[in-house]
């Protein structure tokens, strides 16, 4: 049996994304707001362009860092057709939030192999719940490119229990003082996206 | 007391300065590095990067020899390199304290092998600790120390890259005050391992292993949770998490102490549970001890050897007739290989070296990427320095079959790690390899550690640089060039030079990395392709360059091209490598 009281969320991309701040950001998003939480992660080769994903699961309490493969609630995927590699662990009812930025593998890049065509629309044959949006160019509106992470961050805090204030406050201790504002402009485009 | 989320290796860290801990050696490697790396950001410690974990532990041995309490740490693999003294400093003891770290690579994310190291805990005779989570992780090293306090003992603490590079919510507790128990004490029938003594201490380690045995009895972190009567789950680190997430009413025994085993407390569990099963990731450990002492237990039979474990392998192992998850998009997708990143001083290197056909010994670095396609340009990797012995050994064996065709590459970290004594060998016992050393001013794989060659320390302070050039020259190799490996055509021409000649020769292959900022590199403006001079030839795309993609159907009056390659102005780091292989002129 699945255990229904810890949730777990799928982050998904490229190396260089932004996706291990994004999980660090809202596990201490999470524990602010008194659940337990656990994530894990893979450094070292991955960080080379390599696929990157972190594990976020929370709860009243949490043993493993790593969710059963099929038990996924949530898949926040950074990089389009990289939400197709990750669909093997998510549960039937997930719901997936897909930047629809493109990132070519090399051997996409050499011609020799093709980027799948259709994603959002063999996610949305497959899964109710799609969100899909370009957060870079979100990022860019909110000021920074660099804050497409924290885009995708606001699209899943509407899916999550977690007051604004307690979101706002890890924000700020996340980021040096300058890059606070753009950082919650970013979040804000995120819910609304 | 305040929480914090913190990873295993943080954990770790954090934990090793509440104990009151101020010494530690390591050499850096994943999934460790970052246990020393938070380590040196505490007050009034030190902390170095030793050249290799050898070296690390002889180290911390002499602190703990002089009376401090010491901490070594490094990967899995890093235990083989050092090994040699950890078999001995268990015979001796130690006067003050010491432990030893090693993180282990389930699944081999970013290792060469899986080796379970629990196994050199039983081979040496070393206690072994284990943690599961990042608060264990913080809370074992203090119980580590205590340990080889009052057994006179080195002590082994346990971590996989689950527990290294997991996060979660960690309680911290006051730190120890530091006392400084260092002094100069003599005992040389204690420390001189000649025969003679070595036989004796030989005596007291059993002795020790017969005291352990029974600590562990008692050993607050051998815990046992009895619930359901059926069945019952002996397992240690991490595999207990994913047992607890899939079977939370399943009845534990869950060792915080995985070496020596607590036999007793084991057949008690055993007397109160139906069927158990041992979780084990790896080897059957834990298994083989539990069923020497006669008790049936289910363990590889049906749980894998290889790889790490997750919720979803426990349960399908324990109830074999579920279904594993299936993924709808049954379409095949193209895979991310890490690669070497734009701008990168190998890729020239290797681009020019897959020209020479020459067979490439390599080692551990972010240069062993270059064995993919399109590069290919390494032929071998067994382990860090590795390279020069096998290219000397191959080119020897070979004789005139191998000559001009045999080169080891090693980098400049892992030529001071261990590639100086088979340098050495090579001059001694004239070896006809070429040797290239990939100078990139830094420990890159890692995240730019500090060596002997960058000029700085752990701590960041200036220290004494080794200049290669001076080193290989002692050594007794007499053919010795430094090039830019952003150069081609002169790197070409110094691979094809070195292999024609005879003799050990060695080529320094000078650039810093990409991504080092202590290097200071000048950005350069991005490079273009010309649309109209692009022949679509595709040769820009042998070097396997992130920003450089190929666009099918551009085609051109008056030209075969079925395409032409395009330059990512945002990836692109303006090495100019790509210019110097066009050859229309069409990138600049």
């Amino acid at each position: 049996m699945v255990d229904n009281k810890v949730n777990s969320i799928l982050f998904a991309g490229v190396g260089g994304q932004g996706i291990l701040r994004a999980s660090d950001i809202i596990c201490e998003a999470i524990m602010e707001a008194g659940m337990d939480v656990k994530k894990s992660e893979v450094h070292g080769m991955a960080q080379r362009g390599g696929c990157v994903t972190s594990h976020v699961r929370y709860g009243k309490k949490v043993y493993s860092p790593l969710a059963e493969t099929g038990a996924i609630q949530t898949l926040v995927s950074f990089e389009k057709m990289e939400a197709l590699r990750y669909l093997k662990f998510l549960r039937k009812d997930a719901a997936i939030i897909v930047n629809t930025e493109e990132i070519y593998p090399p051997a996409v890049n050499m011609g020799d192999a093709p980027y799948p065509i259709d994603v959002i629309a063999f996610l949305k044959e497959h899964y109710s719940k799609v969100i899909h949006f370009n957060a870079g160019e979100l990022a860019q509106k909110a000021g920074n490119i660099k804050t497409a992470n924290v885009v995708l961050l606001g699209a899943v805090s509407n899916m999550m229990s977690i007051d604004q204030s307690v979101w706002e406050n890890v924000i700020k201790k996340s980021f040096p003082e300058k890059l606070v504002k753009i950082n919650l402009a970013a979040f804000q485009m995120g819910i609304a996206a | 007391m305040k929480k914090e989320l913190m990873s295993g290796n943080e954990a770790i860290a954090r934990g090793v300065y509440e104990a009151g801990v101020r010494f530690a050696a390591a050499y850096p490697g994943t999934p460790s590095t970052e246990i020393m790396e938070e380590f040196a950001k505490y007050d009034d410690v030190y902390a170095e990067w030793a050249p290799n974990e050898k070296v690390a532990v002889e180290v911390a041995i002499g602190a703990a020899l002089g009376g401090a309490r010491a901490l070594a740490v490094m990967k899995h693999v890093g235990v083989n390199v050092a090994a040699d003294p950890i078999f001995t400093v268990s015979y001796t003891g130690i006067e003050g304290a010491l432990v030893i770290i090693s993180a282990d690579d389930p699944s081999m994310h970013s290792s060469q092998n899986e080796q379970d190291n629990r196994n050199y805990a039983k081979f040496a005779k070393i206690p072994m600790l284990e943690p599961a989570d990042p608060q264990e992780a913080k809370d074992y090293v203090s119980l580590a120390f205590q340990i080889s306090e009052q057994f006179d003992t080195p002590v082994f603490l346990r971590s996989t890259t689950r527990v290294s590079h997991s996060k979660s919510v960690v309680t911290l507790s006051e730190p120890q005050m530091h006392e400084d128990k260092t002094t100069l004490k003599h005992n040389a029938g204690k420390y001189v391992m000649v025969p003679i003594n070595a036989r004796t201490r030989r005596v007291e380690v059993e002795k020790r292993q017969m005291a352990l045995k029974k600590f562990a009895e008692t050993f607050p972190e051998n815990k046992m949770e009895i619930n359901d009567p059926e069945v019952g789950i002996i397992t240690a680190g991490m595999p207990y998490n994913y047992a607890k997430d899939v079977f939370p009413n399943y009845s534990y025994l869950k060792l915080g102490m995985i070496y020596p085993l607590p036999e007793k407390l084991i057949r008690h569990f055993a007397s109160k549970v139906k069927k158990i099963y041992v979780v084990e990731e790896l080897d059957p450990y834990l298994e083989e001890q539990i069923k020497a002492m006669g008790i049936p237990v289910t363990g590889k039979d049906i749980f894998p050897y290889t790889n790490e474990f997750d919720p979803g392998v426990i349960k399908n192992a324990i109830n074999s007739d579920l279904q594993g998850a299936v993924s709808p998009y049954k379409e095949s997708l193209a895979q991310r290989p890490p690669n070497l990143c734009p701008g990168c001083p190998h890729r020239g290197l290797f681009y020019a070296l897959k020209k020479s056909k020459a067979y490439v010994h390599g080692d551990i670095g972010c240069y062993t990427l270059s064995y993919m396609k399109p590069l290919e340009g390494l032929h071998s990797c067994i382990c860090m320095g590795a390279s020069i012995g096998m290219a000397h050994g191959m080119s020897k064996a070979l004789k005139e079959k191998g000559k001009g065709k045999v080169v080891g590459v090693i980098g400049d970290s892992t030529f001071l790690h261990s590639g100086i004594t088979s340098l050495l060998n090579m001059a001694y016992n004239n070896s006809d390899a070429l040797i290239i050393i990939l100078d990139n001013s830094t420990t890159a794989m890692t995240g730019m550690q500090e060596h002997p060659g960058t000029g700085y320390t752990l701590m960041g302070k200036e220290a004494k640089k080794v200049n290669l050039n001076v080193l290989v020259s002692a050594l007794g190799i007499q053919n010795i060039r430094v090039i830019d490996p952003n150069n081609l055509k002169e790197t070409k021409n110094a691979i094809n030079e070195e292999l024609a000649s005879s003799g050990p020769s060695v080529i320094i292959a000078q650039k810093p990395c990409a991504l080092f900022k202590r290097a200071n590199i000048k950005p350069q403006p991005p490079l273009k392709v010309d649309a109209d001079k692009c022949e679509g030839c595709k040769s820009c795309l042998g070097l396997n360059c992130p920003p450089i993609s190929w666009k099918e159907g551009v085609t051109k009056v008056g030209s075969k091209r079925k395409g032409i390659s395009f330059i990512d102005e945002t990836l692109c780091n303006g090495c100019g490598l790509c210019a110097q292989v066009c050859k229309f002129g069409a990138i600049s």
